[in-house]
């Protein structure tokens, strides 16, 4: 069952970004390329954890990796989080509707305020 | 003053176990409480296209419960409710939230009104006890031409009984 447990957290994006310390090597790589170097000082990770999480980030093609001189550069790539994104898109549209909906209710709150301010001051 | 604005809610996963919303209104802050918090009001706003409202019963006060309940446009009955645990007007409203089709997937909802040059940006934090129930609540949020997706909540709902 472990291992089982094990090959589903590395078996694609979606599960790659639910362990909080990927995200945090994601969010470092976000300003662009680093080594690892940076970034075990951007997320205060020990390098050993870092290398691993990156490798499991490489697997699943959220990482990029480039060789620079003797440097290795690591940089995000987006394209697998698009099913994250979907996911949560249809989530967020349905919200979207209901604030679309709000908006109407609150534009009639704007007009009475408005109204009745209007009375105040003929009164 | 930027004329454009995004009139778009927007949805974030700020760890594990929380959903974040947030979306700014144009109209101040007490207007927007009041919308978010009067029963009559909810009922035209809160189910957006999914379906209508059925009822809204919310006694505001802390210790106080809600209870919403809609009609999905499916045909299914869908009902939400909680306990109010803090309450200042115009500001800040904490509450618990439970989906009754998954009645011990308690969340809580720390909803913030925060005003700036007469447009009001409200924010959601649900913060759910553990990741399953998290993906579940966004799960059960898909709805428009995703039919399936209320069917597969309604099986699950179903089997909940």
């Amino acid at each position: 069952m472990a291992s089982m447990a094990r090959a589903a957290t590395t078996a694609d994006a979606f599960n790659a970004v639910a362990e909080p310390r990927r995200r945090q090597i994601l969010d470092g790589l976000a300003g662009g390329e680093r080594s690892v170097n940076e970034l075990v000082e951007l997320v205060h990770l020990p390098q050993p954890l870092v290398s691993k999480h990156l490798r499991v980030l490489r697997e699943v093609g959220l990482v990029g990796v480039r060789d620079q001189g003797r440097q290795r550069l690591y940089s995000v790539v987006g394209q697998p989080l698009k099913p994250i994104h979907d996911w949560v898109k249809n989530y967020e549209r349905s919200w979207s509707q209901a604030f679309d909906r709000l908006d109407v209710v609150l534009e009639e709150l704007k007009n009475k305020k408005e109204e009745n301010d209007g009375d105040d001051n003929d009164s | 003053m930027a004329m454009t604005t995004t009139r778009k809610a927007v949805v974030t996963l700020p760890t594990d176990t929380q959903i974040l919303i947030t979306r700014e209104f144009d109209a101040p802050k007490d207007l927007v409480y009041k919308a978010y918090t009067t029963p009559e009001l909810i009922k035209r706003w809160w189910s957006g296209d999914r379906g209508v409202v059925d009822s809204v019963e919310i006694d505001l006060r802390v210790g106080g419960g809600w209870r919403y309940v809609m009609t999905a446009n499916e045909g299914f009955e869908v009902g939400f409710h909680g306990t109010f645990r803090e309450i200042i007007p115009d500001e800040r409203l904490v509450c618990t939230e439970v989906f009754e089709g998954m009645p011990d997937a308690e969340a809580v909802d720390t909803a913030s009104f925060t005003e700036a040059n007469g447009r009001t940006t409200l924010t959601i934090l649900v913060q759910h006890q553990n990741k399953d129930n998290r993906d579940a609540h966004i799960n059960s949020g898909m709805e428009g031409g995703m039919n399936e997706a209320f069917d597969h909540l309604e099986q699950v709902a179903q089997s909940l009984r």
